[in-house]
């Protein structure tokens, strides 16, 4: 049975083999006829089959990733304005080009169709959506000429798949502060796409210091036949300018404060309604960011380099929730209004992989990519003892030090960790995990911890490191910009209720407006934000586009709670517990550039069903 | 808050009850009418996930249709659930839903069809939508639909009109305040809250329409001639 076959066929008269077995898992709904018991029984259903078994440790992750390579020049030359003559989607002009993209480093970037991409070996290969680095395939000979976009020529034919060089999640970038990027992101989606997920993307760079319209706001979707509500014209791609500047460039010069760099930063599509599909079809992918203290370089001779465990040794897994049909093909079902909790975990797009690891100490950079699941990661050997590890950043950003014997990352979804992991403790030859004990059944809340959890991921140490390992991690690690008890007190402070009514997700009782800011704040301003949950019936994981922020307090059902250690460095996915009287209350600058932008639920169900508000940034 | 709630939903419960008196002689004609299921329906249909029910519902106008294969399977479409007694948000959606027909100009009928299907099929008899239909004032391609409570309770689980919350789910005065948009060709599938501004609700709409291009409401954009795609079979 093809993949199609599974996705679409709604309503289609002849039953195929994943129909039954789905048929025979809801035998108990339809068991039910009379109208109130039914609709009791109905309430109750919120489960779907549950995967079919896989393969455990049948595949392994690459010894070490391939970052993408940057491209000599792009052809035609990135422009400030679209440039809707050759092809480009009718995209805002780009903020502040001329003094921050003097000479940019250039990608290309493609997002495709893998028709065969294997998650495990115990399912067939199937259709996803990814990514490719590479800037120009065979069958297609530049990334821009000839295309026509503008809809002119009506949708281009789709180029032959290219199976070995589109990867979801799609390649690592590694960038650095002060080198600006222009990455031309081209869309070349099957536009004739049946079933879950819409072929047009509007890409978010999570959650760099990127002006309005290259962050991927939800209307920007594009695609050669399709412009999104906020674009003037459609296009086959869209030059995204990412000028990895710090925040602070208003008040600090240069390339702004260095105290705000994030470092583990990923892009992923963010598609208005459609999020939660594309996302699950494999749209996401990791962009490092580096500079002077943290340079990515263990050898580094600057005395102020900390000298991290480096590349090949800093690696980057992203944990998303699936779930597959009988016939093992990935399932979303589109009418469910609380979307699908995923029952099987995929690391880097596999269903539990195997790492090999060196002797020595790793930098491990550990993303909750969704839709919809909270994790509590540990790391255990194979009787379930716990081993600890050094927790250095949270959503990417590096604390002021390390947090040293952890034993559980507790994120939701789009949440961060890096941690460092010391694997010259264990004789080669072991065997570690990393298990998930976070109990969930539902896609709006979880439970408590289970004892030994579920295995996701297999670590094999397998080898002594070829040389010595010079790499650290220093007492001290990035410095904060101290907030000062006055700012806080001179800051207005909003107030964001995440609840529901009417059988919607709410902001404030309202739902996502496109074209009408619920917020509208001055450049170079700072306030005070409350995110409140006053309902035990669920939990958001709430981001802000743009801007880190700080966590100043956090009560949790009327208690005041210490802010953990780990949350006490800059952050940009607040996991808002249950409620009642459950409140959250950030500090936030707003600096350097203008514009639209988003705060949402990243439970991705959740933004899809328009929990989510604009807010502006004005000059 | 919840307790709240609870105590609004008793309110329109009795307030909903209490109108049902008028309508009690249509309804037992209307119950004797449609409750005999045929044979395709003499099981009450299993909501099988990510797939569109296709039980027979009536239109206002007495036409018995299948579900999908008649109205979704080559159409964009816009589906509420409403009543004709509802006084809560469905006024509010209903005035949208026609200004979003507004919007759709002459698309709406060729291109993209809207379907209200009752909450309440008990009551709302094809006669009863019929004269509900008359007070909006709709256009061609928006029917209301009804028909044996154990199909439309299908459907309405099936579009995702439902809470997980069994309080909240069984109760029908407090349903979703949802728009379910599809496009049946694509099998795509997305929703709009009721109650955001209508143009929003086109720019959905327009998404999940693979013959449209621009997202946005352009009032001065001209209109693009073509084919429909075909329209409810008589």
């Amino acid at each position: 049975m093809s993949a199609q076959e599974t996705e679409h066929a709604s309503g289609q008269a002849p039953a195929s083999t994943g129909r039954r077995t789905f048929l025979k898992g809801s035998a108990a709904i339809a068991a039910a006829p009379a109208v109130l018991t039914s609709r009791k029984s109905g309430a109750q259903t919120a489960g779907f089959p549950a995967s079919p078994p896989v393969q455990p440790w049948a595949e392994e992750l690459p010894a070490q990733i391939t970052p993408i390579q940057p491209v000599a020049s792009l052809d035609p030359a990135p422009t400030v304005s679209a440039n809707l003559a050759a092809g480009e989607c009718g995209r805002g002009d780009h903020q502040r080009f001329a003094e921050l993209a003097s000479n940019p480093v250039h990608y290309v970037l493609r997002a495709r169709e893998n028709p065969a991409w294997v998650f495990n070996p115990a399912y067939p290969p199937q259709p996803v959506w990814g990514w490719s680095g590479t800037p120009a395939t065979s069958t297609d000979s530049g990334p821009t000429k000839g295309k026509g976009g503008g809809g002119k020529g009506g949708p281009k034919k789709n180029p032959p798949p290219v199976a070995s060089d589109v990867t979801a999640p799609g390649p690592t970038f590694f960038a650095r502060y002060g080198q600006p990027v222009v990455v031309r992101i081209i869309n070349e989606l099957p536009q004739n796409h049946v079933g879950f997920g819409s072929p047009e993307i509007s890409t978010h760079l999570h959650n760099a210091h990127t002006p309005s319209e290259s962050d991927g706001f939800p209307g920007d979707y594009f695609s050669a036949s399709k412009a999104g509500p906020t674009l003037t014209m459609p296009g086959a791609w869209r030059d995204h300018f990412w000028p990895n500047v710090y925040a602070g460039l208003d008040e600090f010069g240069g390339i702004g404060d260095p105290r705000e760099a994030l470092g583990t930063c990923w892009y992923h599509d963010h598609t208005m309604d459609f999020t939660a599909p594309n996302v699950l079809k494999g749209l996401v992918g990791f962009y490092l960011l580096f500079d002077d203290l943290d340079s990515g370089d263990e050898r580094d001779p600057n005395p102020a380099a900390l000298r991290l465990p480096s590349h090949p040794y800093d690696y980057p897994l992203v944990f998303g929730d699936k779930r597959f049909d009988a016939d093992g093909m990935l399932f979303y079902d589109q009418f469910d209004p609380d979307g699908v909790l995923g029952d099987q975990v995929c690391v880097n797009g596999k269903i539990q992989p195997v790492l090999r690891v060196a002797r020595r100490k790793y930098r491990l950079r550990l993303l909750n990519g969704g839709p919809s699941r909270f994790y509590a990661l540990s790391l255990v050997d194979p009787n379930f003892v716990l081993r600890p590890f050094t927790y250095i950043a949270n959503d990417g950003n590096l604390l002021p030090a390390p947090v040293a014997n952890m034993t559980t990352i507790d994120f939701g979804p789009a949440e961060r960790a890096d941690i460092v992991v010391d694997f010259s403790a264990y004789p080669i030859g072991t065997e570690l995990y990393f298990v998930n004990r976070r109990i969930q059944t539902e896609t709006r809340r979880y439970d408590g911890l289970t004892g030994t959890g579920t295995r996701v991921l297999k670590i094999v140490v397998d080898r002594n490191p070829p040389e010595a390992d010079l790499s650290r991690v220093p007492a001290t690690l990035r410095a904060m910009r101290p907030v000062s008890a006055e700012e806080i007190a001179a800051a207005p402070v909003r107030r964001w209720d995440f609840d529901r009514s009417n059988g919607q997700w709410t902001v404030n009782g309202k739902l996502f407006d496109l074209f009408r800011a619920s917020a509208s704040v001055r450049r170079g301003s700072a306030e005070v934000w409350e995110f409140v949950n006053n309902d035990d019936g669920w939990v958001h994981p709430v981001h802000m586009h743009f801007e880190e922020s700080r966590l100043l307090s956090k009560r949790v059902q009327g208690v005041d709670l210490p802010v953990p250690l780990h949350e006490r460095g800059r952050k940009d996915v607040y996991h808002l517990p249950r409620g009642p009287n459950t409140v959250l209350r950030v500090f936030v600058r707003f600096r350097d550039f203008t514009g639209k932008y988003v705060m949402h639920c990243h439970n991705l169900i959740h933004e899809d069903h328009a929990m989510m508000v604009r807010f502006d940034i004005t000059s | 808050m919840k307790t709240h709630d609870m105590d609004a939903t008793r309110q329109d419960r009795r307030a909903v009850l209490a109108g049902f008196g008028a309508a009690a002689l249509g309804l037992l004609a209307w119950q004797g009418a449609i409750l005999k299921p045929g044979p395709a329906q003499a099981k009450a249909p299993g909501r099988v996930p990510g797939r569109i029910p296709n039980p027979t519902v009536i239109t206002h106008e007495g036409k018995a249709l299948r579900f999908h294969d008649d109205l979704v399977r080559d159409k964009v479409v816009a589906i509420s659930m409403t009543y004709a007694q509802c006084t809560a948000s469905c006024p509010a959606t209903m005035g949208n839903l026609l200004r979003v027909q507004k919007l759709l100009g002459e698309r709406m009928g060729r291109d993209v069809f809207i379907y209200s299907i009752t909450l309440f099929p008990e009551v709302d008899s094809p006669q009863v939508l019929k004269a509900y239909a008359e007070k909006f004032d709709v256009g061609p391609g928006w029917l209301f639909l009804t028909g044996a409570p154990d199909d439309i309770e299908s459907l309405r689980r099936g579009l995702g009109f439902r809470d997980p919350d069994p309080v909240v789910d069984a109760n029908r005065t407090q349903h979703a305040n949802m728009i379910r948009i599809g496009n049946g060709a694509r099998d795509r599938w997305t929703m709009a809250p009721g109650l955001v501004r209508p143009e929003q609700i086109l720019s959905t709409i327009n998404h999940i329409d693979h013959s449209v291009v621009h997202t946005a409401y352009a009032p001065s954009a001209p209109e693009t001639p073509r084919q429909g795609r075909g329209g409810i079979p008589t």
